[in-house]
């Protein structure tokens, strides 16, 4: 997934269409997506010394499709007993176009009956073309592991029974919202990342915005899709400023912005700005509308904090999220002063109980005030509980900062010890 | 032959403080060596594996009999020094080299770059059995 290839560009765009055309041909995704998948490791293994055939989706519909022939055959004296394959709509008329196909696939990877560990991987597979390796090596996880996974979580989508295209219009919003869910957390797991020693696993963050672009493609008005795409698009454009020369982390009101993608600012900036004037204003757009305003701004001191604070209000509103609450807080201490900010993230102790991020934002605004001894205990509270171990070393090493100036008792915390 | 590399919270046998009360750029020296150890391992093809583990805080203890209720129990613990707090695997030629790594990563820079003397237990993992056997 690093190196990406000409070859594996276009394998990865055409991956969908090809599955698509596939499971209308012979019903069944589970194993038409094992037949793409053979297909993309033929292709993967011969084109680039043999050159591109001259219609590499025909190439690849007639290498699956032969593979589920084979595969139709070896089953066929079992499955003669078995009404397969026939809630597929075999003999549908090919009038969809490939867009379709990749929004439908997205609809079924993105199963409601799916965990996002499972949808994630299958989404990556059968709409983003990846190997089984490629996602292993991504999530850290052994190949078998992962093949396995995936396996499952098809066969979940065959026990829902659920036809090859697009849900009736009386889920369709509910299931999109679970393909946009989706999306946001394979962008997130690139951005943040869960676990493992690697800050940003980019491939992740452009493989959720490659999507997102697909399915903004199908939906071009949806609002919400757009928001998601723009959201994406400003966050991933930091991403250069948000590590040192040693891999650290550094905050957003550290960053060099000069270091900032202008490219996708300005993409991102443009699409939110056209889609809020739809006047459809979902929980994405919100959030792209914050990001826009971090991205247009010169330094943290210049940022329209005020603006910010009210969005974050209007999404507390929409959402009910105590996360959100929290970002608040930081918002309304850039504006109203750090003990504003404090007051704000009172009760949420019950709301979010003991998490990591409570801590930070606590031991920020704590230390701002100039209560440092709290700030430094809050910030060992929340390196204890962080589980991103990049994170975990700029917590620590901000409640060293503080502590490099003040004097306290040692040996009060056997907690960050290496 | 692979062996694990175990590290505890307790094991340090110099006098060293805690390390948030380190300067910043003891810290940055101790995360840089641990880096540099890693990629000195990856670029002899030594490494499998190395990973830090959550704090303490979020350690859970869970005994089940397999029919009843599990029981979990959270902490903070008062044993936390004995807890695991991260480990590398290594798959090397002889039980000397990852005893030489083992000694590389214990004398790793702490307060003032002075070695912090962390204990390391070397412990060989299993093998499959010989396929000629």
């Amino acid at each position: 997934m690093t190196a990406t290839t000409a070859t594996e560009g276009l394998l990865r765009e055409l991956a969908p269409q090809v599955l698509g055309v596939v499971v209308r041909r012979y019903g069944n995704f589970a194993d038409a997506e094992d037949a793409l998948q053979e297909a993309l490791l033929a292709a993967a293994a011969t084109w680039p010394t043999n050159g591109e055939p001259t219609n590499p989706r025909a190439w690849l519909v007639r290498v699956a499709s032969r593979r589920m022939a084979e595969q139709f055959r070896r089953d066929e004296a079992r499955r003669r007993r078995e009404l397969v394959a026939a809630s597929w709509s075999l003999t549908r008329p090919d009038r969809t176009t490939g867009q379709d196909d990749t929004l439908i696939l997205m609809f079924m990877c993105c199963h409601p009956a799916l965990t996002p560990g499972a949808a994630i991987p299958l989404t990556l597979r059968a709409v983003g073309g990846l190997t089984t390796r490629e996602i292993a090596t991504a999530f850290l996880v052994p190949e078998a592991t992962m093949a396995q996974r995936i396996s499952r979580a098809k066969a979940t989508i065959k026990g829902s029974h659920e036809p090859f295209s697009l849900p009736a219009p009386d889920v369709r919003t509910q299931r999109l919202r679970s393909v946009m869910h989706v999306l946001y957390l394979l962008f997130n797991e690139g951005y943040a990342t869960s676990s493992g020693p690697d800050l940003a696993r980019a491939d992740l963050s452009s493989e959720a915005i490659r999507l997102a672009r697909a399915v903004r493609a199908a939906l071009p008005d949806d609002a919400e899709v757009a928001g998601l795409l723009a959201l994406m698009l400003l966050t991933d454009a930091r991403r250069p400023a948000r590590t040192d020369a040693d891999g650290e982390l550094v905050p957003l009101a550290a960053q060099d912005r000069r270091r900032w993608d202008g490219a996708l600012i300005d993409e991102g900036t443009a699409l939110i700005e056209e889609t809020l004037t739809w006047g459809r204003v979902g929980e994405y757009q919100v959030q792209a509308a914050i990001a826009a305003i971090h991205d247009g701004a010169a330094s943290d001191a210049d940022t329209d904090w005020a603006e910010i604070q009210s969005l974050y209000g209007l999404l507390e509103r929409m959402t009910g999220n105590p996360m959100v609450t929290l970002n608040r807080a930081v918002a309304v201490a850039m504006v109203h002063g750090p003990r504003a900010g404090l007051a704000v993230l009172d009760g949420l102790d019950d709301r979010l109980g003991d998490h990591q991020r409570l801590h930070a934002v606590r031991a920020h605004l704590l230390g701002r005030a100039g209560d440092t001894q709290a700030a430094i205990a809050e910030f060992e509270a929340a390196a204890a509980r962080t589980t991103n171990v990049r994170e975990q070393h700029y917590l620590i090493k901000e409640a060293a900062r503080l502590g490099a100036d003040d004097t306290r008792p040692s040996g009060t915390s056997d907690r960050a010890q290496p | 032959m692979r062996f694990m590399l175990l590290q505890d919270y307790g094991g340090v046998e110099s006098d060293c403080p805690p390390m948030t009360e380190w300067s910043p750029g003891d810290i940055q020296a101790h995360i840089a060596f641990q880096n540099e150890v890693n990629d000195e391992l990856t670029a002899r093809g030594e490494l499998v594996d190395a990973q830090g583990l959550a704090g303490p805080e979020q350690a859970k203890f869970v005994v089940s009999d397999g029919a009843t209720a599990p029981v979990i129990t959270d902490g903070p613990f008062p044993e936390s020094k004995e807890l695991l707090a991260g480990y590398r695997l290594v798959d090397v030629e002889s039980i000397e080299r990852a005893l030489e790594i083992a000694a590389r990563t214990s004398a790793a820079p702490g307060a003032n770059g002075v070695p912090i003397r962390q204990r390391i237990e070397v412990r060989e993992v299993l093998s499959a059995p010989d396929p000629e056997v």
